[in-house]
């Protein structure tokens, strides 16, 4: 019975083509929007974890300035990181260790090309390199990384090639600040377009070439097995102050664990995601009056033919039934156009994403569950839609719908 | 009830038999607005199984409200209705819907076929609503189409069709549930004479051949002639 009123059902959609289309326009709207934004979500989700993963859960930074974004205002601050904040944190317990590091931006200059590039200057010391070598972005994938006693010294990320006309490899020289470099060492491919285009040279020439002799941008710290991380990033914050002589809450510097960082990224996106997916809920809830008002209309229309189905038969269950199954075509059609609309544009965000934005880890992502989840809903908000129009019509007296047209 | 205007061609032992449609003392009221205009005012008639009757009247005497009642299309507002000795006067649209599928079939003046459906859809339709297999469906329905001439017209839509032929479709459709009683309101209202002539010979052959008892509503006198029996309405109940 069922395939018989799908079969009506689809008749009376297709003989009603551009009204049917307008109508599952604004199903499949609200669609899109959340299939893009969920897979996009997932997907982003699924970067964050990984960043996350790479940058290692039991890792602090401490940056100069007491934004939020440290790592960005520090260099628009006047205070400073010194020796002396690394040795105070040095003692803190559950620290395992820490590193100071120089985060700057330079010109390059290989090729006679000229590029302003990000520069990390990582300390060549043995025991900081032991830390520096666990962490994902700074580890080399050809040749070797920097040791002690190198001055003029560099490793490069994946992505400087971008820079230059040539591919720069181990044993090709680049000018830094007017100073030539021997690259020794080329960085693993993150996919973070930070860390893949950044040149990384011994910390003490870079703190000669910016003169910033005992400075630090930011100070990386390895949390011991074990301990809590927040706990220990209180103690790092407690000692500080005291070092530094200032009082809570006016901080000069900025303490924060990874998993603030990424904490960060998670709440702007939900918020993001959260005004999104309510844009999109009222899409569909739109939708669906639209649905509402397209079957009144050809509930309408077809009066005389709820007569005559009546009076060779239909029980007022049929004719519901009928009426239902169409509305809710109107909402899965409308629902796998717009889950496909919605791949479709997801896709064309990750292709944006990758190639202009050079995230090249990003992936959308959508589950199987979701393609699911977004057409059973679309079906669904068909048949509610389809609900009052059906009853209606089920309820029409078969003499009345027969005179009518 | 006038003797005279009772045209009794019924075999002897069909008064014997009960009726298979009876109301008894009928009205129905219809209410515009605060003002109640009452269709049938107490209407009593039988019809009796394989007879064909003509119900005559002129317009507004009530024959399309007697119609819908004999039909199961409308219940009334006060007096009976026995169909198969089943009074049908209480029963709720749905199951009147299932008792109508089953036992009536109807003929249009209209012929009021599907107009997004084939031929062969439209005869299926009834069939549908008593769950009876696709199968078994189209079976049927194939095999009344060729009955009345439409074996090579079954796959093409009522708009496709001449209105002899429409009327046809819906005759074929009338059977599909092999129903006792076949309903005609006007059937060659919508025609010209030599397709109105074809559709007569159609129903008598189903009444005599077929054995099927037929209730015509009609304002055309030239028509009695293919009727057992007349009833005549006047004011919204038998003169």
């Amino acid at each position: 019975m069922i395939a018989d009123y799908l079969k009506l059902a689809i008749d009376g959609i297709m003989h009603r083509k551009l009204r049917s289309w307008l109508t599952m326009v604004g199903i499949f709207i609200g669609i899109i929007a959340v299939v893009a934004l969920i897979s996009l979500g997932q997907g982003l989700q699924k970067v964050i974890d990984e960043q996350f993963e790479m940058v290692g859960g039991d890792r602090i930074i401490v940056t100069p300035g007491g934004g939020t974004f440290g790592a960005i205002g520090g260099s628009f601050v006047s205070a400073k990181l010194h020796k002396s904040d690394l040795d105070v944190i040095e003692k803190v317990r559950g620290v395992d260790s820490a590193v100071g590091v120089i985060i700057a931006t330079g010109n390059v200059k290989a090729d006679d090309k000229r590029i302003v590039v990000s520069i990390f200057g990582a300390p060549t010391d043995p025991k900081y390199q032991k830390l520096l070598r666990q962490i994902d972005f700074f580890a080399v994938d050809e040749g070797r990384y920097l040791k002690e006693g190198d001055k003029y010294k560099a490793q490069v990320g994946v992505r400087t090639r971008d820079f230059f006309d040539t591919d720069i490899g181990v044993g090709d020289k680049i000018k830094l600040e007017g100073i030539m470099f021997d690259v020794v060492g080329k960085n693993k491919k993150t996919g973070n377009p930070f860390h893949d285009s950044k040149i990384t040279i011994p910390i003490e020439t870079a703190q000669e070439l910016f003169n910033k002799s005992d400075e630090y941008s930011s100070i990386m710290i390895k949390v011991e097995k074990g301990s809590d991380i927040d706990e220990v990033a209180e103690n790092i914050k407690e000692k500080l102050r005291r070092h530094r002589g200032v009082k809570e809450d006016e901080e000069d510097f900025t303490v924060e664990t990874a998993e603030n960082v990424v904490g960060v990224f998670k709440d702007v996106f939900s918020l993001v995601t959260g005004f999104l997916a309510g844009i999109a809920a009222i899409s569909l809830f739109v939708g669906g009056i639209g649905i509402m008002t397209t079957m009144y209309t050809s509930i309408l229309e077809r009066t005389h033919q709820i007569g005559i189905m009546k009076a060779v038969g239909a029980r007022n269950s049929d004719i519901q039934l009928m009426f239902l199954i169409e509305s809710g075509m109107l909402g899965l059609v409308g629902g796998i156009i717009g889950v496909i609309l919605g791949l479709l544009l997801s896709k064309f965000a990750e292709y944006l994403v990758v190639n202009y934005g050079g995230i090249d880890i990003f992936r959308v992502y959508a589950s199987p569950e979701l393609i699911i989840g977004a057409l059973l809903f679309s079906f669904l908000v068909g048949c509610f839609s389809g609900y009052l129009p059906a009853r209606r019509a089920s309820k029409m007296h078969p003499v009345e719908a027969l005179r009518h047209g | 009830m006038n003797p005279r205007l009772l045209k009794i061609k019924r075999m002897e032992p069909k008064i014997e038999t009960e009726p298979i449609i009876e109301l008894r003392d009928v009205w129905k009221i219809y209410k515009m607005g605060d003002v109640e205009v009452p269709a049938l005012r107490g209407l009593t008639m039988k019809v009796y199984p394989y007879e064909f009757v003509a119900i005559m009247g002129s317009s507004g005497s009530g024959k399309s409200t007697a119609m819908n009642m004999v039909g199961c299309l409308d219940v009334p507002t006060r007096g009976e209705i026995y169909l198969d000795g089943e009074d049908i006067s209480k029963l709720d649209e749905s199951d009147l819907a299932q008792i109508r599928g089953r036992k009536i079939g109807f003929i249009f003046q209209t012929f009021n076929l599907m107009p997004g459906l084939t031929a062969i859809e439209n005869v299926m339709l009834p069939m549908t609503f008593q769950d009876i297999p696709r199968y078994q469906r189209e079976k049927r329905a194939k095999k009344l189409l060729e009955e009345v001439g439409l074996g090579e017209r079954m796959y093409h839509k009522p708009t496709e069709l001449s209105g002899g032929e429409q009327q046809r479709v819906a005759i074929a459709r009338s059977l599909a549930n092999n129903p006792e009683v076949i309903l005609a309101d006007e059937p060659t209202g919508n025609l010209d004479s030599k397709m109105g002539k074809e559709i007569m010979e159609m129903l008598s052959k189903l009444h005599s051949g077929n054995g099927k008892t037929i209730v015509m509503v009609t304002h055309d006198e030239s028509l009695s002639r293919y009727a057992d029996r007349i009833i005549h309405l006047r004011d919204g109940k038998t003169i």
